[in-house]
């Protein structure tokens, strides 16, 4: 421990529904508490910096870089991470499709781009594509091109509203 | 069962779904979902930097300042004396050097004597939190004494002292190759039209996702586990065993799913080895997580490289002689970079016919980060120029540069003037389809000025020819355990980086033993568990551990086939695997299950294991040099980019990318589109605005080491890719299949680049394309000046003397020819 005194900030707020208290740090970002002093380890980082989006999470519904906001300011509040997209009814149609689709290859970005397409299914049920991109464009990702990710998105949100939905053939096989 | 799996709302059965023999296939070919796929969706799975052990510390690498400077002094004494600290080392105490090519081992762990880049690591820290370690690094006092530094290609040729190394050509020439095949004076006189062209590829990086992060664990054993985000677990025991001076055997490297890769996780790295000494000597774990500036800075990315190009056609297009000058900025350190060197000559000869050629490739180093393998390795720079130079030499030839491909393309089951092997080749139908689906005919030269399309095509090889140290062992190996439940374990060395290794493994092994692919476990990348696989690079994976695994299959389904036919009094050869059962095919209701299978083999054989393995064929080329650029097979792309060009901004939109990738089968075809929609994002982030650049003094500190800076394509710079899978089974690939991983990357920037000629008719010659070089472009056509962006020349250099070697066509042997004395 380096010579400057440490005293650890106590709160409490809800995490994926579980009322929970934590001790951490201080200056401690939500992201370093979830990770380091709850060990809900599937809420990634790309930079710390607020760039990249693969550390987001829902803070009372909406979605924030947990990078940038600190761990004391969950205080009271409900914070929902990846653990808690699957419930005991089964993954969430956003994590089935992205797990069927191929909207996941490693993995990492996948996360923060799931929570914000659940922030965006909230809003609109059936997003155009165009609002898609829009609601997406702050979360990087480096392997899928996003297209398996809007087709995932799309297929999700079908799913939800009760629609019928078959994915074109193309997006599987390519085109003939 | 297997084809009710996933609901992911597309049918199961379409397309071509036989086997060379006409057997269905039930999983070769379907669209499953990956084996890891919902542990990804979920966030189970378990990258390095989430392992956290007890009494883990935490490392901090002290990195240099100044580019290029010998270390005068180190003191430590107040870092070590930080409460919190347990241990502080500097170069001296890891003094063996290592580096990933044999003939390149010019890395240290810590820099013993000099520094050569802003970023390389002089001294680490190991304590009881990240926020101790940060601070007790920052207490490390440096003395450095600069020296020069060199910042250029046209700098490093041009200035012999001070050198960066002590080793290479001399001077700060790293490495020089010159080659030649065939008569080139010869080809050039045939010729009609002869084009000399320049072309600049500016460097740029892989920005995985994940920062690179290691855990390492010395226990009380004196064995020593790694948990590290690499693509290449074998090189990194390689380069632990001998940099840390212990036993291989108690060494265990385990590699974590890598959040991204992309090349940049592909070399061993110093705070790999940094964190297994601190480990021993503190006999704690210790972790270090990169910061994602320290990703930059650790770099192994795309070598800028400048490009002379000269090509001699027929009027027909057809090629008589192609003379191909590269110049890499290599860097710091070698790296990778004699392979990258030998890379940018490699491939030029397998898409169209080259029955003359000759390759001149120098590699400087320079004081910037290191630049190795990134996806394509080596290859996009030469196709880039080389598509460039095509479209250009179609127009002065006035012919449709798509038809004029398609004229020449090297032929199928034939070998090249540089001694390559060609297997299966879809070019020519790759071209076909994206020239039909994008309307070619009735768009080139002739969309309105602003609008424009622009083709090129490319290949790239399905794993290297050759391993990075010389040996004579398998490539690829994978153990198949199958226990009297019914269960099936695959082991194998390789890891998945996200493009679904894991799953191509299980999906053969399914579908010989005809069970479901979620009943295998698949245990990859751990050097204690798992038979050797030499990593995910080269694009090698699934035609190397798949045709592993086949085989390893196939001996498991021998055995449990001779058992059940005992059983079941059937001949072997009536036996069928499917639907998880072995039945007699004339009479399918007489038949066991596979777990049933599985205990007759055990009771008649013991315990059922077998391996299966996979070494490359040997290459026709025999000459010093042949070793990079063969391989079991090559992939073929074709991409027409469709651009919208602002006269007034010089802004380039690209607005769709037809894509044509020949992959031989697709093993899983939403893999394969992933992959291709993946290749083509990743090359129009090259195309339009990645670029690794530094300030233009001399301090070659990194401009922007930042993702918010470092441009790469979001959501709404991505355009629509329209994909063609050409299905052309080529017969070293498991079940046909050829490579999708890095070969639809390397068609986008040149065809992009044809597409903003087509659309307001200058040539950037320069890749990234950005604003700035297309106004340039334009105010130099308005002045009446070439409407081109691009380098004009290449440094004059003494080459070395050409080795030279007759091609196939000239009766060659593959042989270098005996060096002819010019002067008596």
């Amino acid at each position: 421990m380096s010579q400057r005194t440490k005293q650890k900030a106590h709160i409490g707020f809800n995490v994926n529904g579980d009322p929970v208290e934590v001790a951490f740090a201080p200056h401690k970002t939500l992201l370093e508490v979830l990770r380091e002093d709850m060990n809900l380890m599937g809420t990634k980082h790309g930079c710390e910096l607020g760039e990249c989006g693969t550390c987001a999470v829902l803070v009372d519904g909406r979605s924030i870089l947990s990078c940038l906001m600190l761990g004391l300011d969950a205080e009271g509040r409900h914070v929902e991470t990846i653990e808690g997209m699957e419930t005991s009814a089964g993954l969430h149609p956003l994590q089935e499709t992205f797990a069927d689709l191929g909207a996941a290859q490693c993995g990492y970005c996948t996360p923060g781009f799931l929570l914000v397409a659940k922030e965006l299914l909230a809003a609109k049920p059936n997003p155009t594509r165009e609002e898609i991109k829009e609601a997406l464009s702050g979360n990087l990702c480096r392997c899928t091109g996003y297209i398996k990710i809007y087709e995932a998105v799309e297929l999700a949100a079908a799913r939800m509203r009760g629609a019928e939905m078959e994915l074109p053939r193309e997006s599987v096989y390519g085109y003939e | 069962m297997a084809t009710n799996k996933n609901s992911n709302g597309f049918r199961r059965n379409d397309g071509n779904n036989a086997d060379a023999n006409g057997k269905d296939l039930k999983v070769v070919g379907k669209p499953f979902r990956k084996v890891d796929a919902r542990a990804k969706c979920t966030g189970q799975t378990k990258f390095a930097d989430d392992i956290v052990l007890p009494r883990m510390l935490y490392a901090k690498l002290l990195r240099s300042h100044e580019p290029h400077a010998i270390i005068k002094s180190i003191d430590t004494s107040k870092a070590e004396a930080l409460p919190g600290v347990l241990a502080v080392i500097t170069g001296k105490d890891l003094p063996i050097p290592y580096g990933i090519l044999p003939v390149s081992q010019d890395e240290h762990p810590l820099c013993v004597d000099r520094v050569r880049f802003i970023g390389d690591p002089v001294a680490a820290v190991a304590a009881i939190d990240e926020d101790t370690a940060f601070e007790a690094m920052n207490l490390i006092e440096v003395e450095y004494e600069k020296l020069q530094t060199i910042t250029s290609i046209e700098e490093a040729v041009l200035i012999d002292e001070p050198r960066i190394h002590d080793y290479g050509e001399g001077g700060n020439v790293h490495k020089s190759v010159h080659l030649e095949f065939g008569d080139l004076d010869e080809g050039f006189a045939q010729a009609d039209l002869v084009r000399e062209d320049v072309f600049f590829y500016e460097g740029n990086t892989h920005l995985p996702m994940e920062q690179h992060a290691a855990v390492a664990h010395y226990d009380s054993d004196d064995k020593l586990t790694l948990w590290t985000s690499t693509q290449t677990p074998h090189y990194v025991h390689r380069a632990l065993a001998k940099t840390l001076g212990m036993r291989a055997a108690h060494i265990r490297v385990i590699a974590t799913p890598n959040g991204g890769g992309f090349g940049g996780k592909s070399d061993p790295f110093n705070h790999e080895i940094v964190v297994c000494e601190l480990s021993r000597r503190t006999r704690r774990p210790v972790k270090v997580t990169l910061t994602r500036e320290e990703v930059f800075y650790c770099h192994r990315g795309r070598h800028p490289v400048l490009m002379k190009i000269k090509t001699g056609v027929k009027k027909d297009g057809a090629i008589t002689a192609m003379d191909f000058e590269s110049f890499l900025d290599g860097g710091a350190y070698g790296s990778y970079g004699v392979a990258s060197t030998f890379y940018t000559g490699a491939l030029q000869t397998v898409t169209y016919d080259v029955p003359r050629y000759r390759f001149k490739g120098l590699r400087a180093f320079t004081n910037k980060p290191p630049c190795g393998p990134k996806r394509g390795h080596g290859t996009p720079q030469p196709r880039f120029g080389l598509e460039v130079q095509l479209d250009k030499l179609a127009e002065e030839l006035k012919l449709d540069p798509a038809e004029m491909r398609l004229k020449h393309l090297a032929p199928p089951n034939s070998v090249t003037a540089n001694y390559l092997r060609i297997g299966s080749m879809g070019l020519g139908k790759c071209i076909e389809k994206v020239v039909k689906g994008s309307d070619w005919k009735n768009k080139h030269r002739k969309l309105p000025f602003g609008k424009g399309v622009g083709l090129a095509c490319s290949s790239y090889i399905c794993g290297a020819g050759l391993p990075i140290y010389w040996n004579n062992m398998p490539h690829s190996g994978v153990q198949l355990a199958l226990d009297r439940q019914g269960g099936v374990r695959i082991q194998c060395g390789s890891i998945d980086i996200g493009q679904g290794s894991d799953s191509i493994l299980a999906y053969i092994v399914a579908e010989v033993l005809g069970i479901d692919p979620f009943d295998i476990r698949v245990l990859t990348a751990d050097t204690d568990l798992t038979p050797v696989d030499l990593g995910s690079y080269s694009s090698r994976v699934t035609l190397m551990t798949g045709n592993a695994a086949l085989q390893a299959a196939e001996r498991a389904r021998e055995l449990l086939s001779i058992a059940v036919a005992e059983k079941l009094c059937t001949p072997v050869e009536n036996l069928s695997f499917a639907d998880r059962r072995v039945f007699d095919v004339e009479n399918p209701e007489t038949g066991v299950t596979f777990a049933e299978a599985v205990v007759l083999a055990e009771s008649k054989f013991g315990t059922i294991g077998t391996v299966g393995s996979y070494t490359p064929p040997r290459s026709p080329g025999k000459f010093k040099g042949a070793g990079v650029g063969p391989s079991p097979a090559y992939s073929y792309s074709a991409a027409i980019a469709e651009v919208d060009v602002d006269a007034e901004t010089g802004f380039v939109t690209v607005e769709r990318v037809w894509i044509g990738h020949d992959i031989g089968r697709s093993i899983n075809p939403m893999l394969v589109m992933g992959q291709v929609e993946g290749g083509v994002y990743m090359g129009l982030g090259e195309a339009l605005m990645e670029e690794m650049i530094y300030r233009a003094n001399r301090n070659a500190v990194h401009k922007f080491p930042s993702m918010l800076e470092y441009k790469s394509p979001t959501t709404l710079e991505m355009c629509d890719v329209l994909t063609y899978l050409v299905e052309d089974a080529d017969p070293n690939g498991p079940f046909g299949a050829k490579e999708v991983g890095q070969g639809p990357l390397l068609p986008v920037m040149p065809a992009v680049a044809n597409a903003v000629y087509d659309a307001v008719g200058v040539r950037v010659d320069e890749v990234p394309i950005t604003p700035e070089k297309v106004l340039a472009a334009l105010r130099a056509k308005a002045r009446g000046k070439e409407a081109r962006f691009g380098p004009t020349g290449v440094p004059a250099v003494e080459w070395p003397d050409a080795l030279k070697v007759l091609t196939p066509a000239e009766g060659g042997d593959g042989k270098e020819m005996p060096r002819v004395a010019v002067h008596s």
